[in-house]
């Protein structure tokens, strides 16, 4: 027999205690790393957002609120199209690109999909060149080199926003509705009443993208009969540096709209994220607290039931840090068993739910399990270190007491 | 082997003193066996357990085999019950959830010796005292009369050369207080000190020397022919 062999049977002979112990543990950890899992994932959604768009600045109908940046068009709300020739010849410093939309219910083989209007580049620097006008200049002192027009192909929808060239009879296919409808480039589709070629299916954006169909903006205009309206202008900022400079300079010159910044936009999930971070701290503090609380109490429960056993150990021989080992050891075990488990559990809470409540993708962050695991051994020790040194000093003449 | 010097013992309830053992002066010699006899709070257990170094006295001083024994730590006297004294119980005292042979090893276990030693010597006391074929039984398997084997091989795991034992028999039908006082009499038989504590007569009968303890004091040595009475 070893003092592991003594640890463990007596964890068995009272399968109750234990369950309760570990649980107590457990569901504490699991509750905290879903949270932090959680906050994790959003945090860096919302700073990869930022980063990818954080120069972005969308031209919005004056009563329109918004919630979500992807879908800063779908309001029904319109304002002329004649801002976007008005934006692209001001000559506004900073301004790479503009991206007018315009979003109707369309369907779709029996099914309903938003019809989004969107702009090619071709045609403003066709408009450009025939006007011999400047399109767009950089900031003065900008060190982002990049330019719309270098990316080709239908990646640039979701990478910049925008498609270099989009014919007036042709369509492009969100990920998800193509999968839905087993359309492929080259297929004719029906919308509105009129027969479009699909010149590309789009790659996975992980938006609401992926559920619309792209078309011409006049081609979309014409078949809604809405004339020449947009939803929304959406405006790519050379770099982050400009887009506050250009909120001013837009509110004067679009003085009807509503101007805002991507960094406004993700500003509300920007403050949860916060809250949560700022919640799961208090959390942590309650949590260590009740946890702490709970294997305090069950170690002295388990002292006081063991009492007459410390009694005879310590007669034949035990000395008082053999007897505070055995509970120290114990609650090591506890504490790192419900660490893990506690991990484990709440990664499955967070990767599971965290993507269906809030379509974010959350994986396994292997740190947290190391957090959890030390936070949870250490928790679990200091609890049961005062009822370990009692136990310890525990007067052995109890063993002499007849039952 | 003992040396008691003026020993006394006083609790303090509540605003009272008690005293459990006046001042006492006592020696016990190597290889003796004493039974201590005595009605039910005269101190019997307080003398057991002070010779146990398992509680301070109030006044005087303890010593065995030369050394003060209240003088040492807490750890010490723990080490010195562990090499040197064996302790046997009225309850017996196994722990519930070990099996026999685990409940003789613990004394090994607490001595650093090693699996094998401990299963090899664990078994030997088992089939000493007659129960080799009940090893790997809880205590709640067993007969009282078993559980107080088991003890009895518990308390000779580290061969101590001190037995102290608290009112060994008084959970014992007639018969198995027999084969346990056989087994104190093989264990004096071979050298070891006993110090016996009981309300029995036929244990103190067994017992070489005997004290008689009233009202927390160690009073006259019983001769053999009183002793049945007392």
């Amino acid at each position: 027999m070893n003092f592991f062999t003594l640890v463990w049977k007596e964890i068995r002979e009272r399968p109750t205690a234990m369950l309760t112990g570990l649980m107590t543990i457990t569901l504490g950890v699991a509750a905290l790393v879903a949270i932090r899992n959680v906050t994790f994932f959003s945090e860096r959604a919302v700073a990869k957002e930022l980063e990818a768009l954080g120069a972005n600045v969308l031209v919005l109908p004056k009563g329109v609120t918004l919630q979500d940046y992807y879908s800063a068009d779908l309001h029904g709300q319109t304002i002329p199209e004649q801002f976007v020739q008005q934006l692209a010849f001001s000559n506004l410093e900073g301004v790479e690109n503009l991206a007018p939309k315009l979003c109707v219910p369309a369907r779709l083989n029996e099914r309903g999909v938003i019809l989004t209007g969107i702009l090619p580049q071709s045609e403003f620097q066709a408009k450009a060149a025939w006007q011999s006008a400047n399109l767009f200049s950089k900031h003065k002192g900008c060190k982002k080199a990049r330019c719309v027009t270098d990316e080709g192909g239908t990646n640039s929808l979701a990478t910049k926003r925008t498609v270099q060239e989009l014919y007036k009879h042709e369509a492009l296919l969100g990920s998800d509705i193509a999968a839905a409808t087993g359309l492929k480039e080259g297929d004719k589709v029906s919308l509105l009443g009129e027969t479009l070629v699909v010149s590309a299916v789009l790659p996975t954006m992980g938006t609401v993208d992926d559920g619309r169909v792209f078309a011409h903006l006049h081609t979309v205009q014409r078949l809604a009969k809405l004339g020449e309206v947009v939803n929304c202008i959406e405006i790519m900022g050379c770099c982050e540096d400009v887009a506050q400079g250009l909120l001013t300079q837009l509110g004067d010159l679009l003085p009807g709209t509503k101007v805002v910044t991507i960094a406004q936009v993700v500003q509300t999930q920007v403050s949860i994220n916060r809250m949560m971070q700022r919640l799961s701290w208090l959390f942590l503090a309650i949590l260590v607290a009740m946890a702490g609380a709970g294997i305090a109490n069950s170690t002295i429960a388990n002292v006081r039931e063991r009492r007459r056993e410390i009694g005879t150990l310590m007669a034949i021989g035990a000395s008082p840090r053999f007897v505070s080992r055995l509970f120290l050891c114990k609650s090591v075990l506890f504490g790192s068993l419900g660490g893990l488990v506690g991990y484990l559990l709440g990664t499955g809470i967070a990767t599971t739910l965290g993507s269906q409540w809030s379509g974010m993708s959350v994986t396994p962050l292997p740190m947290l399990a190391v957090f959890a695991i030390c936070g949870a051994t250490l928790v679990s020790t200091a609890a049961s270190w005062w009822p370990a040194r009692s136990a310890s000093r525990l007067d052995p003449c109890v063993c002499f007491q007849d039952s | 082997m003992f040396h008691l010097e003026s020993v006394s013992k006083q609790y303090q309830q509540g605003d009272n003193t008690v005293s459990a053992l006046d001042s006492t002066t006592l020696d016990i010699q190597r290889g003796e066996f004493i039974a201590i006899v005595g009605p039910s709070g005269s101190g019997k257990s307080t003398m057991l357990t002070l010779l146990g170094g398992m509680l301070a006295p109030t006044a005087g001083k303890v010593w065995f085999g030369g050394q003060s024994l209240y003088d040492l730590t807490v750890t010490e006297r723990a080490e010195l019950r562990r090499l040197k004294m064996g302790f046997v119980f009225q309850t017996f005292n196994l722990i519930p959830y070990l099996t026999a042979l685990e409940n003789v090893e613990v004394p090994l276990l607490l001595r650093g010796d090693s699996k094998s030693n401990q299963r090899k010597r664990g078994l030997e006391l088992l089939d000493q005292v007659g129960l080799g074929d009940r090893a790997h039984h809880k205590p709640s398997q067993l007969s009282t009369g078993q559980q107080q084997r088991v003890a009895l091989a518990r308390t000779l795991a580290n061969d101590p050369c001190v037995i102290l034992a608290d009112e060994p028999t008084g959970n014992l039908d007639p018969e198995m207080r027999d084969q346990v006082l056989a087994f104190f009499d093989e264990f004096h038989r071979s050298g070891k000190t006993i110090v016996v504590v009981t309300h029995d007569p036929e244990v103190a009968l067994r017992a070489a020397r005997r004290l008689q303890m009233t009202a927390s004091c160690v009073g006259a040595e019983l001769p053999h022919r009183l002793a049945k009475a007392a």
